[in-house]
């Protein structure tokens, strides 16, 4: 239940792109096809729950005035990993995300758990933590992609999906359909979490006129 | 020499540091609320770009390659640009006071700011001289100043339109930044590189 709770944190409530704002750069940058997306979103979950983990375990000894330069070593020393590891196993990919690895490490999604969350719970905690932002980062700049690459190329993971007679909407995969994509679905995620709270408050409200007049029927009765 | 002013104007706009290679978006977004405080942002930009490509040139050619050391790269880059940045900020107090008043607030953002990291990598992988190095990092910083600044004075009047409610303030941001990029896209085959 607390894990699913957790999850849901990552995934929803606290969205790293879309609610908590962090994390532009590689979600405009490697967004341009869906198979990019997986690889970049998978490898900033795989540096999330490692330095998650190893700076919850450090998070008795690190002194509070060098936090700071212990979170960057640990941060790049994941993001090296993943560097090499894409270089070894998954070249084609490692060329296509370029630069955006070894920027993970500035990648305020990674800083800004490991601040606000590791540095202070335990080893457990963060490592679902780390899980859910990296699930979460994942499936926004998933999604996306797989708008941006249905409607700028009219594939999807490589797959012809319309046939010849689709006529691309070139502006998607060029940089302003980035921009402009992701602030549509900015307002999409405020447009539904607006609507989520007016129906809570509605519901709250209707509960309390109901506790006042069970009460109102009590003082009568 | 001319191949360096092609390196410049494609830097600086064709191939702009925020609009067309997304870098640098949270600092383009957080602080770019006022002109003033965005143009200060642009020239800390500026000049820690130049001093941290410069240092890391060095480093790079100095000491990783001929040690063969490459793999630690984003590692020693960071932790150098940390350094730096936190060194700007005592020496500015000292030499110049005027200049870190007007600096100084930005300086630490900077360490998070991935163009800086950015333009360091790009450097090397791109494989520059020292002078192409130099042209590189101080056009790219221009172009930042360019974007953040015109950004700024579009966002000053967004503060005075009537927004709908679901696209208030990052929603509208980053559409005006796809508008902004648009436009940068007529710089496109302005100068072939």
């Amino acid at each position: 239940m607390n894990v699913l709770k957790k999850l849901f944190n990552g995934i929803w409530t606290s969205n790293p792109v879309l609610i908590l704002l962090l994390g532009f750069c590689p979600t405009l940058a490697v967004s341009t096809t869906l198979k990019d997306a997986i690889g970049m979103g998978f490898s900033a979950l795989f540096v999330l729950v490692g330095s998650n983990l190893v700076i919850s375990a450090l998070r008795k000894f690190t002194p509070q005035k060098m936090r700071i330069p212990i979170f960057i070593i640990v941060i790049a020393t994941f993001v090296t990993i993943v560097d090499l590891l894409l270089y070894a196993y998954f070249f084609p990919l490692h060329k296509s995300l370029g630069v955006f690895i070894p920027l993970i490490v500035v990648n305020c999604i990674v800083f800004g758990r490991a601040e606000a969350f590791a540095s202070k719970n335990s080893i457990i905690d963060s490592l679902w933590d780390g899980i859910g932002m990296g699930l979460g980062f994942t499936l926004t700049i998933s999604v996306l992609a797989s708008i941006r690459e249905i409607l700028g190329n009219g594939t999807l993971l490589g797959i012809e999906l319309f046939g010849k007679s689709y006529s691309p909407v070139i502006v998607a995969i060029l940089p302003p359909g980035a921009f402009m994509t992701l602030g549509l679905m900015l307002a999409g995620m405020n447009k539904i979490n607006i609507n989520m709270e007016a129906k809570r408050k509605a519901r709250e409200k209707a509960e309390k006129e109901k506790s006042k007049q069970l009460k109102a029927s009590v003082a009568n009765g | 020499m001319v191949k360096l002013i092609i390196l410049a104007i494609d830097s600086m706009l064709i191939s702009n540091i925020v609009l067309m290679r997304f870098l640098g978006i949270c600092p383009y977004i957080g602080v770019s609320k006022k002109q003033e405080t965005a143009a200060g942002m642009g020239f800390a930009v500026i000049f820690v770009m130049v001093m941290a490509t410069l240092i890391s040139f060095f480093i790079q050619k100095g000491i990783l390659d001929p040690l063969n050391l490459g793999y630690l790269q984003t590692i020693v880059f960071i932790l150098v640009i940390a350094a730096l940045v936190q060194m700007l900020e005592v020496t500015m107090k000292k030499i110049a006071p005027a200049l870190f008043d007007a600096l100084g607030i930005y300086l630490p953002l900077i360490t998070t700011n991935c163009t800086i990291l950015g333009v360091a990598i790009l450097t090397i992988q791109k494989n520059f001289n020292l002078v192409e190095a130099l042209v590189f990092s101080f056009s790219t910083g221009i172009g930042y100043l360019i974007a953040i600044y015109i950004f700024a004075g579009i966002r000053e009047r967004l503060e005075w339109s009537d927004i709908p409610k679901p696209f208030q303030g990052a929603a509208i941001g980053i559409i005006t930044a796809g508008l902004l990029s648009l436009a940068f896209f007529g710089f496109t085959g302005l100068v072939k590189l």
